[in-house]
């Protein structure tokens, strides 16, 4: 077990590598630099600039550099929001990130799960057949649209919610809601055929009968199992949750890390680029082990190698 | 005289005297079976029928024509999706909005697919170290979080059509990769892999005429699942900015634009964020419906 932990740990420092290498050079390759600014920048003020921040030395040595103190955690300065460490930006993105992103999760099972498992039970009923239908449906709306629709109808409609911004209990529940709907969907989806899976066979006969009542033989014998699927799926759930995060970001104007992202990016901000996409990667990476760990505890046949 | 080299039918000798049936025929009437597959194909067609005829469709208005006196209008008779800010046409707008989308969806699935498919097929082909060692290059890149990539791709790079239909394909070919390359390893020890060996035909001949077209269930059922996540990440994109650029015009930035007058002109996001649900939603179904119709074994939801 601890093997296998540290196993883990340890192959993740060449994939991580490999991504803060694609990333750095792909940056320093592209046309236009980070101080091609709307006004041009008199000569020795730009010399005084790269020199800085670092620009002027040879490539290998700036790369080299940035390896050293990345793998410290360390990214340096932001280009463009002055004074200000891409750690710290980051810091601050990802606790705003995290939370919309943990809710949407938390939602999506606590949601989705219990609707697959009515979905299953009740099989090939019209109940069966609408929950499914709508849960096509909802992993078929982008959220990009969704919000919008939320916005017009709960919030410029109705007036329930606040139509942006990240203040206040009320103003979570949209953004939330936006990013978490394709995800319950989603999750009734596999909670459904996994339960289906489970509940034909053998050990839920043989529960049933030796005489457990069906609330026991349905929710201790058979969820565990039948959940399984949903386990397997949080981790790749979350890498699109991130992703998604950057859209819902955008459209409830969301001080997280993926809006950081984008307007690092259109800024040609290198270092907070970098910072991002690395902190991702190993958050993701982090993220797929627990997933595996926690697939272990819960079904006794599979065993870590 | 041809030698047949395809697979030989399996036909135990009590069950020859039936009609023999193929396996697409066979799925040809379960799909024809599935009303929302169905109702979904011809959703599709009719979509993208019009988007591919549109400049020679009778009555169809120039997306482009501005008439700032009829700027905003929403939905009548004479413009049924309503008029944009600079009085274009919404409907036209949509029309060839869907032009785009489903041009990224095709041609970036067809990169991936032709990718993925050499790619798996010569993996799972080689077998052994060459085998591992692409493979494991796959597992790399599919750790990377590849949205990222992209993003500065398109940001740093340039932000043409060209580079959307790369980018997006690049990244889809993953998953098609492992799906051929798990086909092919179960295939290439069958017996008509060694009748077309003892022929005679080489390696590439064995792979891409013998192997690869008997991997084509999955590959059509993956497939049409690819379309419409390229045809959303595209779209994703075009809403962040990055995709489809103006004067050319994607569901993405239909709905982009339109959500930046929500509170005025709701119709400007509504019916391009309709029409793209809609397109996704049939080819869910679609992509559904094929995969019970040409992979019984994996019906255990379906039952």
């Amino acid at each position: 077990m601890t093997a296998y932990v540290v196993r883990r740990v340890l192959l993740m420092v060449p994939t991580l590598l490999a991504i803060a290498t694609l990333t750095f050079f792909m940056m320093r390759l592209a046309p236009g630099g980070p101080f091609m600014a709307e006004r041009e920048i008199p000569g020795p003020a730009l010399e005084q600039l790269r020199r800085t921040y670092g620009l002027d030395r040879p490539l290998h040595e700036q790369y080299l550099r940035f390896l050293a103190n990345a793998a410290r955690g360390d990214f340096g300065p932001s280009y463009r929001y002055q004074g200000r460490p891409v750690s710290e930006i980051i810091a601050e993105g990802f606790v705003v990130s995290a939370e919309l992103g943990g809710w949407a999760l938390l939602v999506a099972v606590l949601l989705g799960v219990p609707i697959g498992v009515i979905a299953a039970l009740r099989q090939n009923t019209a109940v069966d057949f609408g929950v499914m239908a709508a849960a096509l449906a909802g992993v078929s709306v982008p959220n990009f649209v969704l919000g919008p629709a939320l916005v017009l109808t709960l919030s410029l409609g109705l007036f329930w919610f606040p139509p942006a911004l990240w203040e206040g209990p009320a103003s979570r529940v949209l953004p939330v809601l936006t990013l978490a709907t394709a995800y319950v969907a989603y999750v009734a989806r596999l909670t459904r055929a996994g339960m289906l899976e489970v509940l034909r066979q053998d050990f839920i006969r043989t529960a049933r009968a030796k005489g457990l009542p069906e609330r026991t033989v349905v929710f201790k014998h058979g969820l565990r199992l039948g959940v399984l699927p949903v386990v397997s799926y949080l981790g790749p759930a979350a890498a699109r949750i991130i992703m998604g995060s950057i859209v819902v970001e955008s459209i409830f104007a969301i001080p997280g890390l993926g809006r950081y992202l984008v307007q690092g990016a259109f800024n040609r901000d290198y270092t907070l680029v970098l910072g991002v996409v690395l902190f991702y990667a190993a958050f993701l990476m982090v993220l797929n082990l627990l997933v595996d760990l926690a697939y272990t505890r819960l079904d006794p046949r599979v065993e870590l190698s | 005289m041809s030698i047949g080299l395809a697979p030989p039918a399996t036909v135990a000798p009590d069950l020859a005297a039936s009609p023999p049936r193929s396996l697409w025929s066979d799925a040809w009437r379960r799909l024809r079976r599935n009303r929302a597959a169905v109702l979904s194909a011809l959703f599709l067609l009719w979509v993208s029928g019009t988007a591919a005829l549109a400049p020679w469709l009778p009555g169809m208005p120039d997306p482009s024509v501005q008439d700032l006196a009829r700027g905003a209008q929403p939905p009548s008779w004479s413009h049924p999706f309503g008029t944009d800010e600079l009085g274009r046409d919404t409907f036209a707008r949509v029309v060839y909005g869907g032009r785009i989308s489903l041009l990224v969806g095709l041609v970036a699935t067809l990169v991936s697919l032709v990718i993925g498919v050499a790619y798996g097929a010569v993996a799972g082909y080689r077998g052994g170290k060459t085998d591992e060692v692409m493979m494991r290059f796959v597992d790399i890149l599919y750790s990377l979080p590849y949205i990222f990539l992209v993003i500065l791709l398109l940001v740093f790079f340039s932000r043409s059509l060209v580079m959307l239909f790369v980018a997006l394909g690049l990244v889809q070919w993953l998953t098609m990769a492992r799906i051929v390359r798990g086909q092919v390893l179960s295939l290439k020890s069958q017996n008509f892999v060694e009748a077309a060996r003892a022929l005679g035909a080489g390696d590439f001949a064995i792979v891409f005429r013998h192997i690869v077209p008997n991997t084509l269930g999955p590959v059509i059922v993956y497939t049409t699942l690819t379309v419409p996540a390229v045809i959303l990440q595209e779209a994703f994109l075009s809403f962040l900015g990055l995709g489809v650029q103006p004067p050319d015009a994607s569901w993405g930035t239909l709905v982009s634009d339109g959500a930046r007058v929500l509170a005025l002109f709701p119709w400007l996001v509504a019916f391009p964020g309709a029409m793209l649900s809609l397109t996704l939603l049939c080819f869910n179904f679609l992509g559904d419906g094929l995969r019970d119709a040409l992979d019984p074994q994996d019906r255990r939801d379906v039952n």
